[in-house]
């Protein structure tokens, strides 16, 4: 059907976007710095699609004074699936230039979306079981008080303030949702147009 | 002669009156309005300049900041110091060791920066051990010291350790002339004129490693060495060394060595000498000497004895060494930015005399000489003399320049800092020190490019400067701005020992250059290191008991340890498994005789401990780490010899009790 192709500037877009999204499998997607009195160099969390990165060893060692379990790259069965995921993402936004569908686009689009949404449920449900999950026998206790991180922006944890900001993968996954939103959106304004004309 | 002597001190006393009578009523009198802001340094803001101060007799190496005068470490040099450990670890123990056995104190009293291209570049501080003869190496990138050389045929390692403008060499000249350690020393000692020798030394210095070489002695007649420069620029290749008691005195070198009008400075041409070496003329001696050097991976000192070295006659090979006459009692020896002129400080003398590199050629290709001394010719005074600064003080000292055209020297005598023009030798200004100053600093002062903003002088006397601390008072530093015309005193400061010399370079050439946070785990091949607590454990080797320990926030593991007996020699090593800048463990035990460890992230070190009676012990760490670094304490239980106590150890879980 014609009237569902896309257009040229919308499939350099799409290769774009493949780009970005394989591109950000091998920059940080996520960080998480830390700023205390005692480090005021920072510590951070690097969140990549593999692994953590960073100061996890210091940050490890300090959590242990409030219980917090250890952060290790293998108990999190994310980092190996993500990299598929994204992969994924990244053919299939190839792929959707030589299908040369609009709907696809569209369908692909909603499956991004839905894949943000689950991440960034997944994403708090795991700040929750570290924020929450202490151990009872921890040397510091403070009634009430739990070490969950912001999902995004800032926070104040004990004697560290916390601020969740996405890393340049992150921004990339950022753009790429934004280039394909604009892909959808021009999609049915320029096939409105071509048709009027 | 006598005549002379008494003249000498009238002149002293003389010209101390009438500098006394000029100086200001107060010492505060001395401080403009802006001085407290030009030294400040905001909290939290950085110093524009690191200054390495030696420490005299502590053995030490200060480091303070400019224009601040914060003290922001001392670094064990030549001493044991306790509290680093170092000297009492296992690992640094062979850093002090000599041919005279475990020396733990030295008198440090120059230090020295490496330079490239005649600047300095921030890489390492040399210093000198005055005692028993040695040069160590600081190691910029850790600020511990990383090499210790001893010097053969020495007594005093004064006029040391200078160096030339690629780092070269380092050189170091016997302030006592003895009997060389190859000759036999057990003789009269007023058959000093026969038998005692100088000797030169020539320490080469790895260009990348910046390992040192005792690469060749030079020997020289019987007189004492006092200080020296290398040349620079066109005077490259060449080192001038200040001598005194030319006289060659034994004994009241007050009076005896203070007799001749001029004694000498006595100008190396080193690049020759290179060549003798080269075509074989160096002798071979038998010698003893300690070659001591910290391995970065081991984190381990290894001493090596060496037993022979090239030496040079300076008699037989005429083109080595030339004396220039120098009045009276040279001290000082100092060699301007562009190399030309060189400033022999007599400190009996009442005026400086300053030399011109390219006149001392021309004496030298024309045979000015006016004779020899001991077999070395000695140029004719006028031919070598650029001219002489008149009336500049009393007890002239030191001189670094500025880089500007200015010379500026201190008096010990008179208590001040006097600026000159170098080229007219006009004195421009004059400043009071408080008091008594010996060595200046001039971050640069004696390299090519001197950076010219402050100068600090060192004293040795500090009366009525700061609240008084019984009989013995502190030595101080004072900071002068030297950017403007007239001399500013800014601050003054006290510090640990005695100033001596002093060296300053650009804060950020410094801390820019690589500078270590932690020790990598990863790169640590010290033989007992622990990477984990799991691999944390004690062997039985014979009577000695190693423990493999761990440290990290804020336990150490094991931290329950049985079945040690009387009789045995523990060995705690302990690794700090923290990856993190500046989070160091301690580690102390009760009655160790020696003394605790401290231990960098990252570092391996190892404490030896020898139980004298029955009983537990508790041990722990001796700096503050964390919120529960008072909880970071263990056990150790000592049973007698023979009883069935079986070793084990553990760390969280109690295991059965054994009796
Ligand atoms: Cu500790």
């Amino acid at each position: 059907m014609e009237t569902s192709k896309i257009s040229l500037v919308s499939k350099i877009f799409l290769f774009i976007i493949s780009c970005l999204f394989l591109g950000s499998l091998f920059v940080p997607m996520w960080q998480i710095d830390l700023d205390a009195p005692q480090y005021p160099e920072g510590l951070v969390l690097k969140l990549y699609a593999n692994k953590i990165g960073g100061d996890v060893e210091i940050i490890n060692g300090l959590n242990h004074y409030i219980g917090m379990a250890t952060l290790h790259t293998e108990n999190f069965i994310e980092f190996k699936i993500l990299p598929y995921i994204i992969g994924a993402f990244s053919l299939i936004s190839l792929g959707l230039i030589f299908l040369n569908n609009r709907k696809f686009v569209l369908a692909f689009f909603a499956t991004f979306v839905l894949f943000v949404i689950l991440a960034g449920v997944d994403f708090y449900r795991w700040n929750y079981e570290y924020g929450h999950n202490l151990d009872p026998n921890a040397a510091i206790k403070v009634p009430g008080m739990a070490y969950q991180p912001p999902l995004i922006g800032y926070k104040q944890l004990l004697n560290f303030g916390a601020y969740s900001v996405p890393d340049i993968g992150g921004w990339m996954l950022i753009i790429a949702g934004t280039l394909l939103f604009y892909i959808v959106f021009k999609g049915f304004n320029l096939f409105k147009r071509k048709q009027n004309i | 002669m006598k005549n002379k002597f008494v003249q000498a001190i009238l002149v002293i006393a003389f010209g101390s009156a009438l500098i006394t009578s000029c100086k200001p009523k107060s010492s505060g009198d001395a401080v403009s309005g802006d001085a407290a802001e030009k030294a400040y340094v905001a909290p939290g803001k950085y110093d524009e300049f690191y200054n390495f101060v030696s420490g005299g007799f502590s053995g030490q190496l200060s480091v303070y900041g400019l224009p601040s005068g914060r003290l922001f470490r001392v670094i064990p040099v030549f001493s044991v110091d306790p509290e680093k450990g170092w000297g009492y670890s296992e690992e640094t123990k062979p850093m002090l060791n000599t041919s005279h056995g475990f020396v733990p104190w030295d008198d440090l009293h120059h230090t020295e920066m490496s330079q490239t291209n005649g600047e300095v570049d921030g890489r390492w501080v040399f210093g000198n051990a005055n005692n028993t003869p040695r040069i160590a190496r600081i190691d910029l990138k850790t600020f511990k010291t990383a090499e210790i050389i001893e010097l053969p045929n020495s007594g005093g390692n004064h006029s040391s350790p200078f160096i030339t403008e690629n780092t070269e060499y380092v050189v170091a000249g016997t302030r006592f002339s003895v009997p060389a350690d190859y000759s036999n020393g057990d003789v009269p000692i007023n058959t000093y004129k026969e038998n005692y020798k100088g000797h030169i030394s020539f320490v080469s210095v790895d260009k990348t490693s910046g390992e040192m070489d005792l690469a060749f002695q030079i020997l020289t007649p019987g007189v004492n060495f006092d200080l020296s420069h290398a040349g620079k620029g066109k005077s490259h290749g060449w080192f001038f060394f200040s001598c005194y008691n030319t006289e060659q005195a034994n004994t009241l070198l007050e009076v005896n060595a203070s007799q001749r009008d001029k004694d000498f400075i006595m100008a190396v041409n080193w690049k020759k000498a290179e060549e003798y070496i080269k075509a074989g003329k160096g002798k071979k001696q038998k010698v003893k000497y300690a070659h001591n050097t910290w391995n970065e991976h081991t984190h381990t000192a290894k001493s090596e004895m060496k037993d022979e070295v090239l030496v040079l006659d300076a008699s037989e090979l005429k083109d080595i060494c030339y004396m220039i006459p120098c009045p009276k009692s040279p001290h000082g020896c100092d060699v301007d930015p562009t190399g030309e002129f060189i400033v022999g400080s007599g400190k009996l003398a009442a005026l400086i005399p300053v030399f011109s590199f390219d006149k001392l050629q021309s004496a030298i290709k024309n045979k000015t000489f006016e004779g020899d001394y001991g077999g070395i010719p000695v140029v004719k005074y006028e031919a070598a003399l650029h001219g002489e600064v008149q009336k500049p003080g009393l007890g002239p000292l030191h001189t670094e320049f500025d880089g500007k055209g200015n010379a500026y020297t201190t008096f010990f005598v008179s208590s001040e800092v006097v600026k000159w023009d170098i080229k007219t030798l006009k004195v421009l200004d004059r400043v009071p020190t408080y008091y008594s100053v010996g060595h200046l600093c001039i971050p640069g002062g004696d390299s090519k490019k001197p950076f010219g903003k402050y100068l600090i002088a060192y004293n040795k006397i500090t009366k009525d400067r700061y609240l008084p601390t019984g009989p013995e008072l502190a030595q101080s530093a004072q900071i002068f701005d030297i950017s403007g015309d007239k001399m500013k005193l800014i601050l003054d400061f006290p510090t640990i020992g005695e100033p001596h010399y002093a060296q300053a370079a650009p804060a950020d050439l410094i801390r820019n250059n690589g500078q270590l946070k932690f020790y990598k785990l990863d790169d640590n091949k010290h033989p007992f290191a622990t990477k984990g607590e799991k691999e944390a454990k004690v062997v039985r080797e014979g009577n000695k008991v190693h423990v493999y320990m761990t440290s990290i926030r804020s336990h150490f593991a094991p931290d329950n340890i049985e079945g040690v007996f009387l009789g045995d020699e523990v060995y705690f090593h302990v690794t700090n498994l923290e990856q993190d800048w500046d989070v160091p463990h301690g580690f102390a035990i009760k009655g160790a005789n020696n003394g605790e460890l401290l231990i960098m992230p990252g570092e391996t070190t190892t404490l030896k401990w020898i139980p004298d009676r029955v009983g537990t012990y508790p041990f722990y760490c001796t700096d503050f780490c964390s919120a529960l670094h008072q909880e970071m304490q263990g056990y150790i239980r000592v049973s007698p010899k023979g009883s069935n106590v079986p070793l084990q150890f553990s760390l969280g879980t109690n295991l059965p009790a054994t009796k």
